[in-house]
């Protein structure tokens, strides 16, 4: 096929539940693209020699090779390509920001529109969990223990890469089931924790203890994992799950929750499904969320699910700068959200028995750029006015949470807590090693797994010259 | 999962059992709690631990039937295993000698104030344990008390046992008694009895600590549904406390707080009775 050729075949659908239909239930909103629709959408790449993608994705994953690989049918090979680069593509394909990662490198996207990298990523994923066990013999063991703190992207990324290299590795997770917040925070209709499961299970397969219900600062401290349980290093992945509250009164009515602790209710306990399961979560007719990322449009979406109407979200600054991924505001607006942009909250009001009933915002307006290059929004005086609501969500963003490093005082932090890492991915302690939003700060799960990735290769690295 | 190595009846639908879980016993020190999921689909729970033996990796808990899950872990015998427990969570107990220091337990509360007595008696103070129940059957750990304690007094609300009245009235008169004075006081229990408590210690000026219990999902600082305010201050009662100054706690939000879920607890409770009424009607065929 030649270049104009391919230039004439349009971007193809992702194929979706019906909107009014999906904003009553938790199964999965995008169906996945069809044999024949991803062969088409394959078809789309220009081959490009040097192609901008790959710089685009975080862990490199060789995109115009595996979309080649595609387009040729040979999904055994598309599989083998993408798995080298990445272990969680089913994941990744449903929940990467592609559109400010790789699709936004490609060179398509400037005459038309870009590849649908995610949605191909996806498409082979998928075939590979139900066709395809990528071929694992174990190395030599290397009589060699590593333990690894938190069972969420990066640590069951490192894991896999730890393992594969001949390793023990041991997973100790806090909550009583593996995956972080592809877990507990990241909804069904998103991102089927069947998914999770499996990569889970895989990397059990692959040798990795993982040992639940334990929580490293309180069960082990990390000097334990080194002296008396035998490991000779560790990967800190704990994650920066610590709430942040917008510290307005009205913040301990009844009805308050944080997006953590309403989708931790839901996702992590099965709330949607109480009484069967025998977690419970207010619901309400009308729910308010604030915030402009993800997570609040994963609350936000949830509340709708769970029957509010409207379910309103609240943000301070325009469309433009909402951080979230632009395939969840836009899911969110055809489920009937209801976007109060420019918009912030400054009291939450109560009910003389202690239930929100509904929450007093302020319009405003942008103003100048501010450090992070957004321009700052500026209440408009006197423009006072009320959202009803009974349950309001605050997603403003989480922090490091201190459990881990407060017990660990030889970790270098910086200000805002988090763990500070040298070129190696290696703290201050000797031997010890973190990476993900422990690191960063609340980031991305494809940040995450690269830094998973990369802290194995330096762990490896270590534990070769010991 | 935990295997349950005992399980008996203190008192009415209070139950003490003592589950392996070696990580935790070598970790725990009094004011610690632990986090227990008792099914696939159950709820996860605080519960303080009681006791706890490093050499054998035993912990304690003291449980009372409130609702679906506390019957449900109630109802597990010896042989059968705990799915989930986690822990040790929470902040220990501040330990120095005080000098006398009473320790206040209302129902099950007196489980929390256990494994402090031993630790307080262990720093030199002179230890007296006040004990409340409805009735002499509701006073629970009395002996194990009695061989730690320097003093013990058993109240009931209705007089059939020890002291008559509340355990205020009992901390009034040791407060009052010249010949032992009181420097600190440690309270855990209901949630109107630490707040009396925290009233009258707050008149005389003296240190007094109180052991919250605010729902909690976590347990380790992830969701913030356990905040309780101190002092004005939100503070997360999982990773900041349990333990705080009863004199900056505010009671009635902690109250208000509890109440969040009433009608769903009320749903499972009676799920979970017309499934228990269903198993003994299928026993009986
Ligand atoms: C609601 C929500 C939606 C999101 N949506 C997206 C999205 O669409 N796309 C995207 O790229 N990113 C998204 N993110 C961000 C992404 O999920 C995170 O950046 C990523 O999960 C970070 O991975 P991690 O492995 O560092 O930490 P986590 O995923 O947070 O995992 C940390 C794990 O460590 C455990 N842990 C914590 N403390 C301890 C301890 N002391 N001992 C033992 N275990 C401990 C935790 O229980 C958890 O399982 C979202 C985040 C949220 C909350
Ligand atoms: C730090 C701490 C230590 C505790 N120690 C003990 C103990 O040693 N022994 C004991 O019997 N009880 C203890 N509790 C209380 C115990 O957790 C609750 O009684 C239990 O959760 C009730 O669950 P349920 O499903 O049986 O009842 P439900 O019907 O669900 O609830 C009954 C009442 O218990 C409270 N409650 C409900 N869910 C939770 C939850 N997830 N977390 C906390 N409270 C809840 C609410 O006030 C509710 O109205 C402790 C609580 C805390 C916070
Ligand atoms: S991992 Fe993410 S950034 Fe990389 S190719 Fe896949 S979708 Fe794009
Ligand atoms: S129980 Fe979740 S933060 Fe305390």
């Amino acid at each position: 096929m030649k270049p104009a050729e391919r230039m004439k075949i349009l971007r193809q659908h992702m194929p979706e539940q019906d909107a009014e239909q999906r904003s009553h239930n938790f199964e999965e909103v995008n169906y996945g693209l069809a044999g024949t629709a991803a062969s088409m959408e394959a078809q789309r790449c220009l081959r490009c020699k040097q192609a901008k993608c790959i710089e685009g994705c975080p862990v490199g994953v060789d995109i115009p090779g595996f979309v080649e690989a595609l387009a040729e049918d040979d999904l055994k090979k598309a599989a083998d390509i993408l798995l080298d680069a990445n272990v969680l593509p089913a994941v990744t394909g449903r929940v990467c920001p592609q559109e400010t990662q790789c699709e936004v490198q490609c060179i398509r996207g400037g005459k038309s529109e870009p590849l649908a990298i995610g949605y191909l990523e996806r498409f082979v994923a998928d075939w590979a969990r139900e066709n395809y066990q990528q071929k694992f013999t174990p190395p030599p063991p290397s009589g060699k223990r590593i333990a690894v703190v938190g069972a969420g992207p990066a640590g069951l990324t490192c894991a896999g890469e730890l393992a594969k290299r001949g390793h023990a590795v041991t997973i100790y997770e806090a909550l009583h089931r593996p995956g972080g917040v592809l877990l507990y925070g990241i909804p069904e209709f998103r991102l089927p924790k069947a998914i999770v499961d499996q990569e889970v299970n895989n990397l059990r397969k692959m040798g990795v203890q993982i040992i639940c219900n334990v929580v490293i600062g309180a069960t082990y401290t990390i000097s334990d994992l080194l002296t008396a349980e035998g490991f000779q290093a560790v990967f800190i992945a704990n994650g920066a799950g610590l709430p942040v509250f917008q510290g307005i009164p009205g913040e301990q009515l009844k009805g308050v929750y944080s997006a953590n602790e309403y989708l931790t209710r839901v996702n992590l306990m099965g709330a949607f499904r109480f009484p069967d399961c025998d977690t419970p979560v207010i619901k309400s007719t009308q729910v308010a969320v604030v915030g402009g990322g993800n997570v609040a449009m994963d609350s936000v979406r949830t509340a709708r699910r769970l029957g509010a109407d409207p379910a309103t979200l609240i943000y301070r600054r325009s469309r433009q700068e909402m951080p979230a991924r632009v395939e969840e505001v836009k899911h969110a607006e055809e489920e009937g959200i209801v976007l109060e942009l420019l918009c912030n909250p400054i009291e939450i009001l109560g009910t003389t028995d202690g239930w929100v009933r509904g929450v007093r915002c302020q319009r405003m307006a942008l103003g100048e750029p501010d450090a992070s290059g957004r321009r700052r929004p500026e209440p408009i005086p006197g423009s006072e006015f009320e959202i009803p609501c009974q349950v309001f969500i605050e997603a403003i963003g989480t922090r490091a949470n201190p459990l881990l490093t407060q017990s660990t005082p030889e970790l270098n932090l910086n200000k805002w807590g988090n763990i500070v890492i040298d070129e190696n991915n290696m703290t201050s302690m000797p031997g010890v090693f973190a990476g993900g939003d422990i690191v960063r700060g609340a980031a991305t799960v494809i940040l995450a797994m690269g830094d998973g990735k990369n802290s194995a290769l330096s762990i490896h690295q270590f534990l070769s010259n010991k | 999962m935990f295997p349950i190595l005992e399980a008996k009846w203190l008192a009415p639908k209070v139950r003490w059992i003592t589950v392996a879980a070696p990580r935790v016993a070598t970790k725990h020190l009094p004011g610690h709690f632990v986090i227990v999921r008792v099914s696939e689909h159950g709820e996860r729970i605080p519960l303080t631990i009681a006791d706890s033996d490093s050499a054998s990796g035993t912990i304690t808990l003291v449980v009372q039937v409130l609702g679906a899950t506390t019957q449900q872990l109630c109802a597990l015998k010896e042989g059968q295993a705990i799915l989930d427990v986690v822990g040790p969570l929470g902040k220990a107990t501040e330990m120095k000698n005080f000098g006398h220091v009473v320790l206040v337990g209302g129902g099950v509360g007196t489980a929390v104030i256990h494994p402090q007595a031993k630790a307080l008696k262990n720093c030199g103070n002179y230890v007296s344990a006040v004990i409340g129940g409805r009735s002499q059957s509701y006073v629970i750990l009395e002996s194990e008390l009695r061989s730690i304690c320097d003093a013990v007094y058993p109240c009931t609300d209705d007089g059939s046992y020890g002291y008559h009245g509340f355990v205020t009235g009992k901390l009034g008169e040791l407060i009052a008694d010249q010949q032992q004075p009181v420097h600190a006081v440690i309270t855990a229990g209901p949630v109107p009895m630490m707040r009396a408590i925290a009233n009258l210690t707050r008149e005389h000026h003296l240190h007094t600590i109180a052991s919250l219990n605010p729902i909690m999902v976590d347990g380790t600082g992830m969701c913030g549904g356990c905040r309780v305010t101190i002092a004005g201050q939100t503070q997360f009662a999982c990773v900041d406390g349990p333990e705080f100054d009863a004199h900056q706690v505010d009671f009635t939000e902690l109250a208000d707080r509890l109440s969040a879920y009433r009608p769903q607890e009320q749903l499972s409770w009676q799920q979970l009775q017309n499934l228990n009424h269903e198993c003994r009607l299928n026993q009986l065929k």
